[in-house]
């Protein structure tokens, strides 16, 4: 069934947008990412206008974040305290952002500084995650083995303005959660996505949260962030669909549910690698597209650089 | 300059054979509506005559239709240090969002540079006419990459020999409009020559609108962006929530 969107002003199939919406909603509700990083280049290779694609897929994230955060906070597997510090940082970073990839585009090539930024970050955090959880499964399997012991005191714990963070038992500064979420919401802003997939990585293994509780508080972080950026895109650009939005949020509500599901009966480290997977999967795509030769090397853009 | 503007056109204005074009749409408006898929617009007419049909040459009838014009960048990618990288790019004023030229033969035959240049009839043409004109020997690359991308969306279509031409009377083309069509004004226009030279040509409007919920979120998103940013938040969170309660009902 063909459906013509107001705002991005093409038409497309109405089940293929319930598609895509449905399997980015169970990865996101399985993960705590946002699952942007993965919508907005499938948006894109389906001809949605990049304008409209990044605009709608912010405001298609806040409700399956906002889904799946249900599900985790009934579980209380959400911690609101840490989600708030990361918020802050999170919400100022964003501006921040915002400012940073105007500079950029006035610039010219900010297509390729959002791509560079995508390999690089996807690379890094995905080898990391791979290469860590490999061992912790490798240890689990042992016979005897004693859990991992990842929390270890580091530098993180000597720092002043110490908070008690109750769900996540944990009892360190504010300091490097505002940090993490300024450096996510900068990022978010250039890479037009929630920035779940650089946070939860950033709260495992930097701020030594319990994998359990880092998706929910992912998820609580990234509903406001992205509705912030709904907002600032409605407003300026004009570029949220209402009715893409729709499309992708049936399907990625419904998603995200089962994603959480799935989620629960997984382990951890099981979890963590297949989150690996998946960001390097699309690391070495958009790279691939760097490296090799397009068959068109022209482009469209809207007039006026 | 002027002078030479004002010869050519007193020159054209006169009717030569004595041939009118009179020309009529199967419509002038198409609604784009939610389920929109495209429309097939059949422009269709006849010769208007006071004199014997000459036989000393063939007639011939060339039909455009043309979206809203809008300024366009065409970028070009080279390699740069092994991966690949916009490093040229053409501005264009004005180049329609969407063209079609249909005609009863292949259009460097039923049409003359000169008439094509001062009826801006090819979509080369069109387009050339109206850039910025810097960088000339370059620009060709870049405007044959833009019909080409354009082509592509079955937003640029050439279709030479697709007018039918009856007696020397009756014409008829179908030009099909896709879905992925920008809304505004598309002005149509029938042209006839003789010998590759218009003697008689037809304008009119073909008026495509958004209607009913694409009109109502499309001026909600424009006129109040507040609200309609609210409202796409608010829809956001009641599915988000809708489908959370929807999910603990069915797990009991």
């Amino acid at each position: 069934m063909q459906i013509y969107l107001p705002i991005a002003e093409v038409s497309v199939n109405a089940f293929l947008l319930l598609g895509l919406g449905g399997i980015v909603g169970v990865l996101s509700g399985m993960f705590g990412v946002g699952g942007g990083f993965l919508m907005t280049p499938l948006l894109f290779f389906i001809g949605i206008p990049p304008a409209v694609a990044v605009a709608t897929e912010a405001n298609q994230i806040v409700a399956s974040s906002f889904s799946g955060v249900l599900a985790h906070l009934r579980r209380r597997t959400v911690d609101l305290r840490m989600g708030t510090v990361l918020l802050a940082g999170g919400l100022v970073g964003a501006g921040l952002g915002v400012t940073v990839f105007n500079y950029l585009k006035s610039l010219g090539q900010v297509d390729l500084l959002v791509k560079l930024c995508y390999v690089v970050f996807l690379g890094v955090i995905g080898s990391l995650m791979f290469v860590e959880s490999l061992r912790a499964l490798r240890r689990a399997r042992a016979p005897g083995g004693a859990a991992p012991k990842r929390r270890q005191r580091n530098w993180v714990h000597s720092l002043p303005f110490k908070m008690k963070f109750r769900t996540s038992g944990l009892y360190i500064s504010v300091i490097p959660p505002l940090i993490v979420g300024l450096i996510v919401g900068v990022l978010a802003a250039i890479m037009g996505v929630g920035g779940g997939f650089i946070m939860v990585p950033a709260m495992i293994y930097i701020l030594g949260m319990p994998t359990k509780v880092v998706v929910g508080t992912s998820l609580f972080q990234i509903i406001f962030v992205t509705a912030f950026t709904t907002l600032l895109h409605a407003t300026t650009n004009f570029t949220v669909d209402m009715v893409l939005a729709v499309l992708l949020l049936v399907g990625g509500v419904i998603g995200a549910q089962i994603g959480t599901v799935i989620g629960t009966r997984l382990k951890a480290e099981q979890l963590r690698i297949l989150l690996a997977i998946m960001v390097l999967a699309v690391c070495g795509k958009l790279a691939l597209d760097l490296l090799i030769e397009p068959t068109e090397l022209y482009s469209l853009g809207e007039g006026g650089h | 300059m002027l002078l030479r503007t004002l010869a050519l056109c007193l020159a054209f204005a006169l009717p030569a054979q004595g041939e009118e074009v009179v020309a009529e749409l199967s419509q002038t408006n198409v609604s784009i509506t939610t389920n929109f898929t495209g429309s097939e617009i059949l422009i269709f007419g006849a010769v208007k005559r006071t004199a014997p049909i000459p036989d000393d040459s063939d007639l011939h009838v060339i039909i455009t239709v043309a979206g809203p014009s809008e300024p366009v960048t065409i970028r070009r990618k080279s390699r740069v240090a092994g991966i690949w990288v916009n490093t040229a790019a053409a501005d264009i004023d004005a180049a329609p969002s969407f063209y079609a030229v249909a005609s009863t033969g292949p259009l460097e035959d039923v049409l003359t540079q000169t008439d094509d240049l001062r009826h801006k009839i090819s979509a080369t043409r069109l387009i050339r006419a109206i850039d910025t004109g810097d960088a000339a020997s370059e620009l060709d690359s870049f405007t044959a990459a833009l019909l080409r991308i354009r082509a592509e969306d079955g937003l640029f279509q050439q279709l030479e020999g697709d007018v039918r031409l009856t007696d020397d009377t009756l014409f008829s083309a179908e030009v099909s409009l896709p879905a992925n069509l920008t809304e505004g004004d598309y002005a149509t226009r029938v042209f006839l020559t003789r010998e590759g030279q218009v003697i008689d040509s037809f304008d009119t409007v073909i008026d495509v609108r958004k209607v009913g919920l694409e009109r109502f979120l499309y001026n909600l998103a424009h006129d109040k962006p507040l609200v309609y940013g609210l409202m796409s938040l608010a829809i956001a969170i009641a599915a988000g929530w809708g489908a959370a309660a929807f999910f603990r009902y069915v797990r009991g």
